[in-house]
């Protein structure tokens, strides 16, 4: 195949799926090269921008996808009404870091950590597909074992688990930031470093 | 008397009421002033108590922790040696409370990635009710704090002379009819001065359900900010049963927050 197909061949595909695919998978399907493929995908990556496309090349969970660009989700969410999910609360995000950060893990052990019951956040974490039951512990009772999923490097734009900064790192920065006597730790989302988001960016005032 | 019960599961737990703690008080959590502490907490316990939130038992496990910590404290020295035979409960709990910490600082990371990439949309998957405008999501007892304020000011002297059952229904009724038309009301303009101890404890229980519920939002400006208290529209109306027992048509949805300035 000449790389021009490949490479309309990868936009239809990554268009499609509703999923990262990875590039193994990719190069079986379309039958080149992984390292074509890459190639390929970075020249797409490159001409989605170069057209001023509103999608682009996304790198998430060891794979590829087309999503959009930042700057419509004032249309998006009209598309969407009254489908729109909420963001976690503290206590998931909390607990889904545990996750993140000691998986394989039991419930057990997470309430350990954070010195409370976790059911009803487990069972929301599950139905958004942020954490999967990966197996039990050979251990009295054998307990559950819980970890975390694709759907969880991708909503939180991770290529893999372990391009999390480690906990050690993280303690470090907020005590650095302790001592400059800048806001840690409960630090709103994209707070004050980011300065204040616009509210109504690309939003129409009429 | 059948206590009103809110549940308290999707709130925090007694770690982070020490944590809260200890950041309002601006301590050093490797060196905490146990006597302070235990006193702040056990007082925070009671007002939960008054309140008869639902209170996990870890609650009072860490109150009694925190009594023996201090009790050990009092021993002269020789008499602490003789009793060291089990693990220091100091300094495990400061150990746990450093564990916790850590985890706690992972959350915000992904809370700002979450955030960051809040409008980057991919096939088949549901945007997310984003609060842009939302600086700080005010804790529980955050909450506590604000609404030990509103009791203090109250005073004493409210004599409740006929006994009345409030609806917990009804109160919830009333917050949100006050917000109606209204992007966000001060928290403390959901009391009136002419409600008596019991009102105000109803109202406040209400306040909980509500955002427990998922209902409203009670936010802060910054870290121990006066709270205000945030209808969430449009997508709170959504029942995954499909029922949508909103009047449509009736002014600006979708957005749940104005920014205040």
């Amino acid at each position: 195949m000449d790389r021009e197909k490949v490479r309309k061949v990868l936009e239809c595909l990554l268009f499609v799926t509703n999923r990262p695919v990875g590039l193994l998978e990719l190069s079986e399907i379309i039958g080149e090269t992984q390292e074509d493929v890459q190639s390929v995908a970075e020249d797409l990556e490159s001409d989605l921008s170069a057209r001023g496309s509103a999608l682009q090349l996304s790198r998430v969970a060891e794979g590829f996808q087309l999503a959009s660009r930042d700057g419509f989700g004032y249309w998006v969410k009209k598309l969407f009404k009254d489908q729109t999910t909420f963001r976690l609360s503290q206590s998931a995000l909390e607990t889904l870091s545990i996750i993140a950060y000691k998986q394989p893990i039991t419930r057990a052990e997470i309430e350990e950590i954070r010195g409370v019951e976790v059911i009803g956040v487990l069972e929301t974490l599950s139905e958004r597909k942020l954490v999967k039951i990966a197996g039990r512990k050979e251990s009295v009772g054998r307990p559950l074992l819980y970890a975390t999923t694709p759907e969880f490097l991708r909503q939180f734009q991770l290529w893999k688990i372990s391009d999390l900064p480690s906990l050690e790192d993280l303690a470090k920065e907020a005590e650095r930031k302790r001592s400059e006597g800048e806001p840690v730790a409960a630090e709103p989302p994209g707070g004050s470093d980011a300065g204040p988001p616009a509210p109504a960016e690309g939003e129409p005032r009429a | 008397m059948k206590p009103y019960s809110v549940n308290l599961e999707l709130f925090e737990g007694p770690l982070d009421l020490l944590l809260y703690l200890i950041k309002r008080e601006d301590m050093d959590i490797r060196d905490i002033p146990i006597s302070q502490i235990t006193g702040e907490y056990l007082a925070a316990i009671h007002l939960m108590k008054e309140l008869n939130l639902e209170m996990a038992g870890e609650f009072l496990v860490m109150a009694s922790t925190l009594l023996q910590i201090k009790a050990r404290t009092l021993l002269p020295k020789e008499a602490e040696r003789e009793e060291d035979e089990g693990p220091d409960p100091r300094a495990e709990l400061v150990a746990r409370l450093l564990e916790y910490q850590k985890y706690k600082e992972a959350a915000a990371l992904l809370a700002r990635r979450e955030f960051d990439s809040r409008e980057v949309y991919y096939r088949n998957v549901l945007p997310l009710f984003a609060q842009e405008d939302m600086t700080l999501e005010a804790t529980l007892f955050d909450l506590l704090d604000a609404f030990r304020g509103v009791l203090d000011q109250a005073g004493e002297e409210v004599k409740e002379l006929i006994y009345e059952e409030i609806p917990l229904e009804q109160k919830i009724r009333e917050i949100l009819d006050l917000l109606e038309g209204q992007n966000c009301v001060h928290f403390n303009a959901i009391f009136t001065a002419r409600m008596a101890r019991r009102e105000l404890v109803v109202t406040f229980l209400a306040l909980l359900e509500l955002i427990r519920l998922k209902q409203v939002i009670a936010a802060q400006t910054d870290l121990f900010g006066e709270i205000r208290i945030y209808r969430v529209l449009a997508a709170a109306e959504s029942r995954p049963d499909g029922g949508d027992a909103e009047t449509p048509g009736e002014g600006p949805r979708g957005r749940s927050v104005e920014s205040d300035g």
